[in-house]
């Protein structure tokens, strides 16, 4: 750590939060220039105008724009984005519980996927060219160039139907033990793995490639190292920091996977509910969660640049 | 180097060890192929699949065996037949008719938003590269935060905002995917910009459009179009996870997307109805993939990433 890598550092976080600000920015006026009046469409088309502007002084929407957006804002900040537009539900209460549960999602899948895309990342890196790393090759871009709604349905069709190891659906656990409650949430997480694996799989291969083409590992074949040797102990060490930075974007890749994974599959997390919310154009509900994504996308892709800047020995030892 | 393998035609991640664009710089043969691109076996097997697609996006209605919204059998979730080659739906209409029917949407609607975020995007990225200054940082900076948003999440807050109508669908998926060829229009056209011929150009007191669509445009024609292809595939696959999650083309119409979601119910018993639009947008994205593959490859397209 020194003066220059640090200021580094802070620039990034300073270019994340800027970013994060200008993303709610841009949230909060693309939902508010909506084309009708929210106030119309909750009451419906028979409501009489006195009422419409009653309910519209009573959501705020009779204030100027920037006034709105920064309450709105300070709101966020301090935990509390609003009313549902649809049940009156503060948002805070409809994300809290929901929240977890998506996280548990997230934690589980990445702790399954990540050794396992390392392992296949790296050992189809060492056998390069060969029958095996074609095969992976194959099948990850398979998985990469499809819709996850299609790995998510051949994965119920090969798991839940014709194996019949898992449930088709994530209800709630049935038992109280660790293996019920893994049962239950099985499908939605084999299927995020799928996806998460293959991506991170190929980013890990290429990077780890990029390292064996570096000419001390040449050096060190012609010294007599063995392949295990060359990676283990002079290329995977250098190729740590590149690893970190395909890791944590390829995690980013959950949140897409997220969305399609908690609808199809009817797990109750906040992904679902955003997407109930943009159904039934349940607004402050939409804001608050699309917030919430942005913000760890931009945390993990901030992660992965750091790990970036932390693995490059020019950048810390300046 | 111990060893020199060939790089698998297609799904090479990456340049060989050797170096960047071994496979058409180095090769002796290359010459020949200067003027015409050469397409392996599997270029060829993914321009088939696109060029059959986009006939069946314009000529579907004809080979259809059944009219799209008649209800045929009163048994639904039917497997393969010779009376329906890919089954029932959750009616009992036939899913071959409804599937061809649905090319249109998704090829369509795709083709027409790629289209508009190219050519926004080909338009904003030359003229920030000739123009530089303050234009382009201020236009750099804005749709580079842009990018930071999930497409998937950039999609709901769309649709939320402005509705799932076909012509709102197509804006929000061309909004969506204006900034990315924004960023690598102006990457490439950056390069060209900086060369003698376009400064020559500038001297002899040609205008600013000139310069960019005479001088700069016909030099990153082939990065911006293997872009497009890319950009197609994120855009088909955006437009059908929308219409699966119910807010994309909305009834009467479907697109591959929607039949996937209105045929799920068929799921547990392994009907085709779920299986045969999924295996078709699955058989159309890679289809592009292979084709801009073999055509432009890996190097190119690193290039015009950076």
């Amino acid at each position: 750590m020194n003066a220059g890598m640090s200021r580094l550092l802070l620039t990034r976080l300073a270019t994340a939060a800027g970013t994060l600000l200008f993303v709610a920015a841009a949230v909060f006026v693309t939902t508010t220039m909506l084309p009708g009046d929210v106030a119309q469409e909750i009451l419906g088309q028979s409501a009489t105008p006195e009422a419409v502007a009653a309910l519209r002084h009573g959501l705020g929407l009779d204030r100027p724009p920037v006034e709105r957006f920064l309450s709105w804002l300070g709101g966020l900040l301090v935990g509390d984005p609003g009313l549902s537009l649809v049940n009156g539900v503060p948002v805070a209460t409809l994300i809290g519980g929901r929240l977890s549960n998506s996280l548990l999602l997230a934690a589980v899948t990445a702790a399954v996927s990540v050794p396992l895309a390392l392992l296949l990342g790296v050992s189809s890196a060492m056998l390069r060219g060969s029958i095996y790393d074609r095969v992976v090759g194959t099948a990850t871009i398979f998985v990469v160039s499809v819709p996850e709604f299609l790995v998510a349905s051949l994965a119920v069709l090969v798991f839940a139907v014709k194996l019949r190891w898992l449930p088709a659906l994530a209800q709630a656990p049935q038992g109280h033990g660790l293996l019920d409650l893994m049962r239950s949430f099985a499908m939605p997480i084999v299927t995020l793995t799928f996806v998460i694996v293959a991506q991170m799989a190929r980013m890990t291969r290429a990077a780890v490639i990029d390292t064996l083409a570096a000419p001390y590992v040449e050096m060190a074949r012609l010294k007599g190292a063995g392949p295990i040797r060359i990676v283990l102990t002079h290329a995977l060490p250098n190729a740590i920091g590149p690893i970190a930075n395909a890791v944590a974007l390829s995690l980013s890749f959950l949140l897409g996977g997220v969305i399609i994974v908690e609808t199809i599959f009817n797990y109750p997390g906040i992904a679902k509910l955003m997407v109930d919310g943009v159904a039934t154009r349940d607004l402050p509900v939409v804001q608050a969660c699309a917030l919430i994504f942005c913000a760890g996308y931009l945390l993990l892709v901030m992660l992965a640049d750091i790990a970036a800047i932390l693995s490059n020995p020019r950048l810390r030892h300046r | 180097m111990t060893h020199h393998e060939t790089p698998p035609p297609a799904l090479a991640e990456a340049p060989p060890a050797g170096g960047p664009s071994t496979d058409s710089l180095s090769a002796p043969s290359s010459r020949r192929h200067l003027s015409f691109p050469k397409i392996g076996v599997v270029g060829m097997l993914g321009a088939m699949i696109v060029l059959f697609w986009l006939v069946m996006a314009l000529f579907g209605n004809q080979f259809a065996p059944y009219d799209v919204g008649e209800i045929l059998d009163a048994d639904v979730f039917e497997p393969m037949s010779r009376l329906y080659p890919f089954g029932t739906d959750y009616l009992g209409r036939d899913i071959l008719s409804r599937v061809l029917a649905g090319t249109r949407q998704t090829v369509g609607i795709a083709l027409i938003a790629t289209s508009l975020a190219a050519l926004g995007g080909a338009l904003g990225g030359l003229a920030a590269a000739v123009t530089g200054g303050w234009f382009d940082a201020l236009l750099s900076r804005t749709l580079d935060a842009l990018v930071s948003i999930p497409s998937k999440m950039f999609g709901l807050i769309l649709v939320a905002a402005f509705g799932s109508s076909i012509p709102a669908l197509i804006l929000t998926l061309a909004v969506i995917y204006l900034p990315g060829c924004y960023r690598l229009v102006r990457a490439v056209a950056v390069n060209v910009a900086a060369l003698d011929f376009v400064l020559v150009a500038r001297a002899r007191g040609e205008g600013k459009f000139h310069i960019m669509t005479r001088e700069v445009l016909p030099n990153i024609v082939g990065p911006v179009l293997a872009d497009f292809g890319l950009r197609f595939v994120y855009v088909v696959l955006l437009l059908s996870s929308l219409s699966f999650l119910g807010l994309g083309v909305q009834p009467p119409d479907a697109d591959w997307g929607s039949l996937v979601r209105e045929n799920i119910g068929g799921l547990p018993y392994g009907a085709p109805a779920v299986i045969m639009p999924a295996l078709a947008i699955a058989s159309l994205t890679i289809g592009v993939n292979m084709l801009i593959d073999s055509l432009f490859g890996r190097s190119l397209r690193r290039k015009g990433a950076a």
